[in-house]
């Protein structure tokens, strides 16, 4: 189980070391799109643009849905989530963090003797 | 609270923080530099820090110690990358073994901090770049996030004594 997660873990992270990719992903984030429309965005082949989808929907980051003629490319929230979540916890640290700077600066010399009460 | 905004990007596993501080930059400054100062904010009240050595200049080194409330300690470093008096640090900051000595088996963080003035203070500009989840969670199994509400109310217990 922990062999899988690690291995589903390096897979999105070598999905995501690709700048193309990354990029793919940050659109479909905002709107669906066509492997075809991604591929005019790109100046690249449909065969080109088809293999890093490929990349992406193996990582679990995208999912890929026929209809009619065109192959459609949505985000994969439930992956992403996992990174948000624990980008959010390292916003909650530095909000903490800084919140100790502020009052460190409202208050330069440190009060060295407390009331007994 | 002075933070403007903080965003995080998923994809390249980047949070940027935004705040706007009430000092100028050269107080804002020795919360970095001056040690006994730092280790007043690097850790939460239940995980306070001790900066063995801190050595703000290129290539220098920082070595720290994390206390627990059970006294479990977590020990950790930085290296200074680039330093621009006044302006800009960044740093790589990772796990450190027992002795204090870098763990090289641990991923890393880089980390870059810009001051600049303005009208009623600093604006810092924070970025921290992640190299994966694994080393997220790792991070904040470490007890780095614990303590966020002690860490509240010890800002609300002092600026009640005002």
């Amino acid at each position: 189980m922990v062999v899988d997660e690690d291995v589903a873990t390096d897979r999105v992270f070598a999905a995501l070391a690709d700048a193309t990719r990354r990029d793919i992903v940050r659109r479909v984030i905002a709107q669906e799109a066509s492997v075809s429309a991604l591929a005019r965005t790109y100046q690249m082949s449909f065969a080109a643009v088809q293999k890093h989808v490929a990349v992406l929907e193996r990582a679990g980051l995208v999912t890929k849905e026929r209809r009619g003629r065109l192959a459609v490319v949505h985000p994969d929230l439930g992956t992403l989530a996992v990174a948000t979540r624990l980008l959010d916890s390292f916003e909650a640290l530095w909000r903490a963090r800084i919140g100790r700077m502020e009052d460190l600066l409202a208050a330069p010399p440190p009060p060295r003797n407390q009331p007994a009460d | 609270m002075t933070v403007i905004s903080a965003i995080p990007d998923t994809e390249s596993l980047t949070l940027t923080v935004v705040a706007q501080l009430a000092a100028p930059p050269a107080r804002v400054w020795q919360l970095w530099v001056d040690p006994r100062q730092l280790e007043r904010w690097w850790g939460p009240p239940t995980w306070p820090a001790t900066f063995t050595a801190h050595d703000p200049r290129p290539g220098g080194r920082s070595s720290y110690r994390m206390t627990g409330p059970d006294g479990t300690t977590a020990n950790g470093w930085w290296r200074f990358h680039a330093i621009d008096e006044l302006r800009s640090l960044e740093i790589d900051e990772g796990f450190a073994d027992a002795d204090g000595e870098p763990d090289l088996t641990m991923p890393t963080t880089r980390m870059r901090l810009d001051l600049s003035e303005t009208a009623d203070g600093t604006r810092m500009t924070l970025v921290s770049h992640f190299a994966s989840v694994e080393q997220m969670q790792q991070l904040l199994e470490m007890g780095m996030v614990d303590g966020m509400s002690e860490a509240m109310s010890q800002i609300d217990a002092i600026l009640g004594e005002g």
